[in-house]
């Protein structure tokens, strides 16, 4: 299955390699490289690039491109996903998944791999079967360890590998029983010219906190669950009590995993949040244009909308921006074209509102397109679709678990890769962030 | 270049361990072996701590070459010093030394010269020496071989460790150690992990044998024999690692997995993903060449209608109509039960986080379902695209494939592949691809409308891709022809050329369809050639006009003559394509364009590409008539002015899918090593009963030992496992039923609270929706009774009885008004009251139930309790509750009875007689009780509302009462003024509400919005104005209390 994984920055400096079987040659790579000049952008790089020999699967992520050596057929989706999960263990472990943290961590990034792949096939890829098998560094231990000169690899053996329930490993302790579900949804909408939807839906994802003693059997269960249209979840739940019940039932893993992703159709109304009233035009003669942007509550069902941000894409004709914002601080980069405004909290009592002239490359042609407007925002307390919670049972445990109500906000934790600009006139990408805590 | 510089390195390790330290650095810096000796001056100047601290640093980004060159000048010194480091007897040191070894290796440094020294620690006590030591030993073993062997002993000894994670991972290490000279101690290792104890060593034992099997393929036949035997695991563990050796090492010998196929089917779930992936593709392949085309009566009239591919309504009709026709002609397909229980056990896997398992259960769909189930699919697949780019991609590229097959699964997610300005080109280009796929007659102005505005992106490649789709859109679908190829002439006036070429090539290709009637585009055409740069459009509008000269007669010998002038300057391909046209105009027009023509061939004839002069040369012959000229060119216009088909513009994905999707070979469109071909469907099905276990075997194994394995590894997942099992064949059926059944029964023996799970958990398992949803109602209703309730397994009810056993225990709650029917003064001492209990009254679904309490208040019993002549309005119906033959003094009884209405508030009048007595009494409803809940989502409400204006609104506004401050409030009076359900909303300040008529089923539709200050606006909808009057009166009473 998977032979070599080599890890490039975007520079195109090759800073890792492992290989599972025998050692090819990182000269294959040059077949990557030449993919990559022509591809100009590093997203338009082809996942999949055919060398006489081998074929060469790629992701780009955090500015790391993870070239893969196949040498026999095998799903390529099989080697996407696996690549995927390398880069979210390394998340996992040093906090972000960048060149310099890979760099820094090389050994334990080696003992990574050399875990989760055996001969090309994975082996271990759940993270707490790896956190068991090698500690992630922490300063403390990292500390300790050049002192003692003791080891980042556990002493114990792993059980997790061993039992039916990998994700979770045996004889987790706490001393406060705790379990924090955060409901994060995401709206994708286009809206036309004067407003009107043209497309919406939205994502939800169920991130979960659980940190239960022993092995706990959870079932959740919603008021409303029909809303949702698309699930998709962790390995852990149930799918057949899902299917007759519309309820998640489940041993969780220990810690943070996330324990579902679903969607909200487009046939369900969407609740926009906000308007915008744009006017973006450019004039026939003197090479420059105005612009006019405000932006205010639609349905925000009483909630405040927190950091607003427009992006809009300008023509490549435009050079520079001469604007004044009532709210908030707006820049515009001529390399990329794209004028940011960050609003902040909206206030619906004096909206913001952007305004003044671009001006224009001379002689250049009146651009023809309108540029797209692009918004992020967020709502606290707030689930978008009214998905609710209504409870969660604990089985299989007979010790009362710890009461209490805690409020956790996160914030752009939820960064998407896949972001939301359309073709049309004016567009949203909204997420509102939501977190309804338990009680048991 | 490494290996080349490895010798010089050897060379001075020997030398050095003759001379020592000091001279082994002199000899580093002799000019032989550095050819480049100004940086190693500088090097030798730093001392070796510092230097490691440098290299690491700032050195890393230097070229390959350089730093192989570096190395060998450093590496005589620091590896001596990491071979002291690793003789020490500190860990710490060891430790230190290794890590940094592994830095070189992941680096891609070679370090195989260190292989004595870090060998010598392979028993070393510390685990994570010991593991880098691992890695360290597998990278380099293929180069030292020798050397290697000094750590099999420590290995082997490891095989034998009482604790099963050492025994895996030493088999694990030993089977990497890429050495032929130990096959067959490998060999003998992976037989005995086969039969070990614990599964995980088992699994390490399936992952070695592909890793044998790639360093010595002579051992296929014993391997396979292992295989054999781990494909009998009945661990979920093993199942995904030896299918993989299955699939490495024997994937023909399909006759392995006959014993196991129903076992691998019931295990799916519970494998994890990887393995999942796995064996979801090779069972895909198997049942290909073990069950009958499901299809196989479609298909037949697929080859039948091709040409109404594009039309798929018809099609469908068609099939229908068609169907009994050829049914009654072949024998009837009935699925095999195997068959069945593969796509049920993968369909929940669709659900699935990992998108290699959707992808995988998707494919097995396409390839093995019925038609009919194939869309499940679809939802799945458009859910993937939401994830990373590179899996919309490969997703896309299937979906392309799919969409040509069976086009109707994706249409209703035609949104969902629209374009997003961010989205990288090759993703948008295959979401065209799907959008021109999924285009036909309904849909094809919206996508239409869509593809104009992609024209304005800024993303050059993708707007030629947009025009070439909107190209394929009109070939494909006539009515929309004339309107693409307007569409297209506009583009033409484009100020980008790149829009205006790319059109000019679509239209060329249109109008070679039905070039009659647009000599007028033609002529058009003809003025943008002054204009238009890209040689491929000039070529094109060339062509053209040559091929359409006689439509524009006037114009052709006018943009030869211009063309003659320019043609030096020409690309190839346009001069290429001017020998064309003034060949064929010297075959049409020969007195305007001889002169023409004999020029072009002139300048050809010198041109300085020989495809030209060939060309040049080769129509002079034709067209020229000279003595010599030969019996072709009487047939020259025959030749050149022949009528030529239409381009068919097909997309490239068409019979991609003769490849096995979701693999590496469909995504290139070629045949990637180690494909293994989806074979076809067999004429007439293998004998089915290979499959066959015998009973005993499977009896003994599964459902006493493994099963009570299975109930020690996993107490709570069993339930998943027992009702994955049941198969339609009877053996396995027995046993499923038994595993379920011991499965449940020990649960509930097991703890209180898992009692409780377990009976709620098949509580409302396999019923239909309304079902359960009246039952969580009544469960609402009512709770505690419910729960004794529940542990009466209802899937082994009817579901009236339930209702009766519930209707008679129910006692009427609080919540439920109660009215009187008869007094108990009035009755002498017989007091009777009813209620509306709000459950749907199961013998007529559609009769109200009314919900009678007998009380009898005197001394002595009341007998034969019954109603007789009731007198009702026209229309109405009773349905009497069973004659109560005694209520004893004191005692209270509850009878169900039924009453329809008709959807009026029409009193139902009878009497109610007892042995001594008659008495006259009527039940008057409440308008809110003629409804039942309807469940709508938000959408459907919308769409019902919408339909139901005008005449069938009513407004009102109000005030609402001090005490509905809030929206549950609202909600709670609302329900228990009328029998409706909630209907999710959006937003916060309207409630809605929706039901139906229990007798005639008209939706009643209620919407409360609230204002700031307590104002409010009720709704009604509902198709019977009379109905909707008294509800409005009803609600808004009970809001404004």
């Amino acid at each position: 299955m998977i032979h070599s994984l080599f890890l490039i920055n975007n520079a195109g400096d090759l800073f890792l390699e492992k290989h599972w079987k025998s050692v090819i040659s990182r000269s294959v790579c040059d077949y990557f490289f030449e993919a990559r000049e022509k591809a100009v952008e590093p997203d338009n790089v082809p996942p999949v690039i055919r060398t006489p020999h081998h074929y060469l699967i790629n992701i780009y992520r955090e500015k790391i491109f993870f070239v893969s050596v196949i040498q026999t057929e095998v799903p390529p989706l099989f080697v996407i996903e696996f690549l995927h999960r390398v880069a979210e263990t390394f998340q996992d472990y040093f906090g972000e998944c960048s060149e310099s943290t890979i760099k820094d961590n090389v050994v334990i990034v080696y003992e990574l791999l050399e875990e989760m792949l055996d001969n090309g096939f994975p082996l271990a890829t759940e993270s707490n079967i790896l956190k068991e098998l090698i500690r992630p560094p922490t300063i403390l231990r990292s500390m300790v360890n050049t002192i003692t000169g003791s080891s980042n690899v556990g002493e114990t053996l792993p059980t997790g590998q061993l039992s039916t329930i990998p994700w979770r490993r045996a004889g987790v302790k706490y001393t406060n029983n705790e379990a924090y579900f955060d409901v994060v949804e995401e709206i994708d909408a286009i809206l036309d010219k004067s407003g009107t939807t043209v497309f919406a839906e939205i994502q939800g994802v169920i991130d979960a906190c659980v940190k239960l003693s022993g092995m706990p059997d959870l079932t959740l269960s919603f008021m409303n669950p029909r809303l949702l249209d698309d699930v998709s979840f962790h390995p852990c739940v149930r799918y057949k009590r899902w299917e007759s019940e519309r309820v998640i039932s489940f041993v969780p893993p220990d810690g943070n995993f996330q324990l579902m992703s679903y969607h909200i159709s487009a046939q369900n109304l969407v609740a926009i949040p906000v308007y915008v009233k744009q006017n973006i035009s450019f004039f026939e003669t003197g090479s420059s244009g105005r612009l006019d942007i405000t932006v205010g509550p639609k349905q925000t069902m009483g909630k405040t909308v927190e950091g607003l941000v427009v992006t809009v894409h300008m023509p490549k004709v435009v050079l520079s921006a001469n604007l004044n914002a009532t709210q908030g601080t707006y820049n515009y980069d001529p390399v990329t074209k794209i004028l940011v405004w960050d609003i902040g909290k909206l206030n619906p009592q004096k909206l913001p509102n952007l305004k003044g002239s671009l001006s224009l490359q001379s002689g250049a042609p009146k651009p023809e397109e309108n540029p797209s407007l692009n918004i992020d925002l967020k709502i606290q307390q707030l689930a978008i679709s009214g998905l609710k919670v209504n409870r969660l049972d604990m089985y299989g445990e007979k010790y009362k678990p710890f009461k209490g109500v805690k409020y956790v906000t996160k914030a752009g934790k939820f960064q998407f890769i896949r972001s939301a600009i359309f073709l049309s006139d004016k567009s949203y990408r909204i997420a509102t962030l939501c977190t309804i805590s338990l009680i048991f | 270049m490494q290996k080349l510089l490895q010798l010089p390195v050897n060379a001075v390790n020997i030398v050095k361990g003759v001379q020592g330290v000091t001279q082994g650095q002199e000899e580093a810096l002799s000019p032989v072996l550095t050819p480049d000796s100004g940086p190693q001056n500088w090097y030798s100047a730093v001392q070796p701590e510092e230097l490691r601290h440098l290299r690491s640093g700032g050195t890393e980004d230097r070229s390959a070459l350089e730093e192989g060159l570096n190395s060998v000048q450093t590496q005589p010194l620091r590896h001596d010093d990491l071979k002291e480091m690793l003789d020490s007897n500190k860990d710490s040191l060891k430790l230190e030394a290794m890590k940094r070894i592994v830095a070189m290796i992941a680096r891609g440094k070679n370090a195989s010269d260190l292989f004595p020294a870090v060998v010598k620690n392979v028993a070393c006590k510390n685990i994570e020496v010991k593991k880098l030591v691992y890695v360290y030993l597998v990278r380099y073993a293929e180069e030292q071989q020798d050397l290697a062997l000094l750590s099999i002993s420590t290995f082997q000894r490891g095989l034998k460790d009482p604790n099963q994670l050492i025994r895996a991972s030493a088999l694990r290490v030993l089977s990497s150690i890429r050495v032929t000279i130990i096959v067959p101690i490998m060999m003998l290792a992976i037989k005995e992990a086969a039969s070990d104890m614990s599964p995980y060593v088992r699994k390490t034992a399936a992952h070695a044998i592909p890793k044998l099997h790639s360093l010595d393929p002579e051992q296929k036949d014993q391997l396979i024999e292992v295989i054999e035997k781990l494909l009998a695991d009945k661990t979920t563990l093993v199942a995904g690692s030896v299918v993989m050796a299955f699939e490495e090492v024997c994937p023909d010998r399909i006759d392995l997995i006959h014993k196991n196929y129903r076992k691998l089917c019931n295990l799916l779930i519970d494998v994890e993903e990887w393995g999942q992936v796995v064996i979801i593709n090779m069972l895909t392949r198997y049942a290909r060449t073990q069950f009958l085309n499901p299809n196989i009566n479609e298909s037949l009239l697929e080859e039948n209608s091709e040409k109404a591919f594009y039309a798929s309504d018809d099609e469908e009709e068609e099939d229908k109509k068609a169907e009994p026709a050829t049914l009654a002609k072949r024998k009837p397909y009935v699925m095999d039960p195997d068959h069945r229980l593969l796509l049920r056990n993968t369909k929940p896997l669709l659900q699935s986080r990992n998108a290699a398992v959707v992808m995988a259960v998707a494919q097995l769909y396409f390839h093995l379902a019925p038609k009919a189930e194939v869309g499940i699919i679809a939802k799945a697949l458009v859910r993937l695209m939401r994830s990373h780019s590179e899996v919309q991609y490969v997703v896309l590229q299937n979906v392309a494939t799919m969409s040509i097959k069976r086009r109707g699964m994706f249409e209703p997610y035609l949104k969902s592949f629209y374009i997003r300005s961010t989205d990288p080109t090759q993703i948008k280009v295959l979401k065209l691809e799907v959008l021109t796929n999924l285009a036909n007659e309904t849909n094809i102005s919206t996508i239409l409308r869509e593809f104009q505005t992609y024209i304005k992106s800024m993303d050059k490649d993708f707007v030629a891709a947009s025009i070439q789709a909107i190209g394929r859109c009109a070939t494909n679908i006539g009515e929309v022809r004339d309107t693409c190829l307007n569409g297209l002439v506009q583009l033409l006036s484009n100020r980008d050329e790149l829009v205006v070429a790319e059109s000019v090539v679509v239209i060329k290709k249109l109008l070679q369809m039905q070039p009659e009637q647009h000599s007028d585009i033609i002529k058009h055409m003809a003025k943008l050639i002054d204009n238009i740069q890209v040689p491929m459009a000039r070529a094109s509008i060339l062509w053209l006009i040559g091929e359409y000269c006689e439509h524009v007669p006037k114009i052709a010998p006018d943009v030869l003559r211009k063309m003659a002038k320019s043609f030096t300057n020409e690309e190839d391909i346009v001069k290429l394509q001017i020998i064309n046209l003034a060949a064929k105009l010297y075959l049409t027009n020969s007195k305007q364009s001889k002169l023409l023509t004999q020029y072009v061939l002139n300048l050809a004839k010198y041109d300085q590409n020989y495809d030209i002069r060939d060309r040049a040369r080769f129509i002079r012959q034709l067209i020229v008539p000279t003595d010599k000229s030969g019996a072709l060119s009487k047939y020259a216009k025959k030749l050149f002015l022949a009528l030529k088909p239409a381009p068919v513009l097909e997309s490239p994905f068409k019979d991609r899918d003769h490849f096995q999707l979701g693999s590496l070979s469909h995504l290139l469109n070629a045949k990637a090593a180690g494909y293994q071909e989806l074979p076809n469907w067999p004429e007439s099905a293998p004998d089915p009963s290979v499959r066959n276990v015998e009973i005993p075997d499977w009896s003994k194994c599964s459902s006493r030992k493994d099963r009570k394995e299975k109930k020690v590894e996993k107490p709570f997942y069993s339930d998943s496992e027992g009702e994955s099992g049941p198969t339609e064949s009877a053996d396995s059926e027995s046993d499923s039923g038994s595993g379920s059944a011991s499965a449940s029964g020990s649960d509930e023996s097991g703890s209180g609270s898992e009692s409780e799970e377990s009976g709620e958990e098949t509580e409302s398992d396999e019923e239909e929706e309304d079902e359960e949803e009246e039952k969580k109602k009544r469960k609402k209703l009512d709770k505690t009774k419910a729960k004794k309730q529940c542990i009466i397994n209802f899937d082994q009810f009817d579901m009236n009885k339930i209702t009766s056993v519930f209707s008679q225990t129910l006692a009427p709650s609080g919540s439920i008004k109660m009215y009187e029917l008869l007094h108990r003064i009035k009755g002498e001492g017989l007091a009777v009251e009813y209620c509306f209990s709000r459950q749907p009254f199961s013998p007529e679904p559609n009769m109200v139930a009314v919900q009678i309490q007998f009380t009898n208040n005197t001394n002595s019993e009341t007998k034969n309790l019954h109603i007789e002549d009731p007198r009702l309005q026209s229309g109405m119906r009773i349905r009497e509750f069973a004659e109560i033959d005694v209520l004893a003094a004191g005692e209270s009884v509850t009878v169900v009875m039924g009453i329809d209405f008709c959807d009026s508030t029409q009193a139902a009048n009878f009497q109610l007689c007892t042995h001594t007595r008659k008495f006259f009494v009527s039940i008057q409803p409440p308008v809110g009780e003629l409804m039942t809940p309807a469940f709508l989502t938000e959408n459907d409400f919308k769409k019902e509302q919408g339909k139901l204006m005008g005449m069938n609104e009513i407004l009102e506004k109000l005030t609402l009462g001090e005490k509905c401050v809030n929206e549950h409030v609202i909600v709670e009076r609302v329900t228990a003024t009328a029998n409706l359900s909630r209907v999710p909303c959006g937003s916060d300040k309207e409630c809605r509400f929706a039901g139906k008529t229990v007798s005639s089923g008209c939706l009643v539709l209620v919407t409360v919005t609230t204002k700031e200050g307590g104002g409010a606006q009720l709704t009604v909808n509902c198709e019977k104005m009379l109905i909707g009057t008294m509800l409005v009166k009803d609600i808004l009473q009970a809001l404004s209390q």
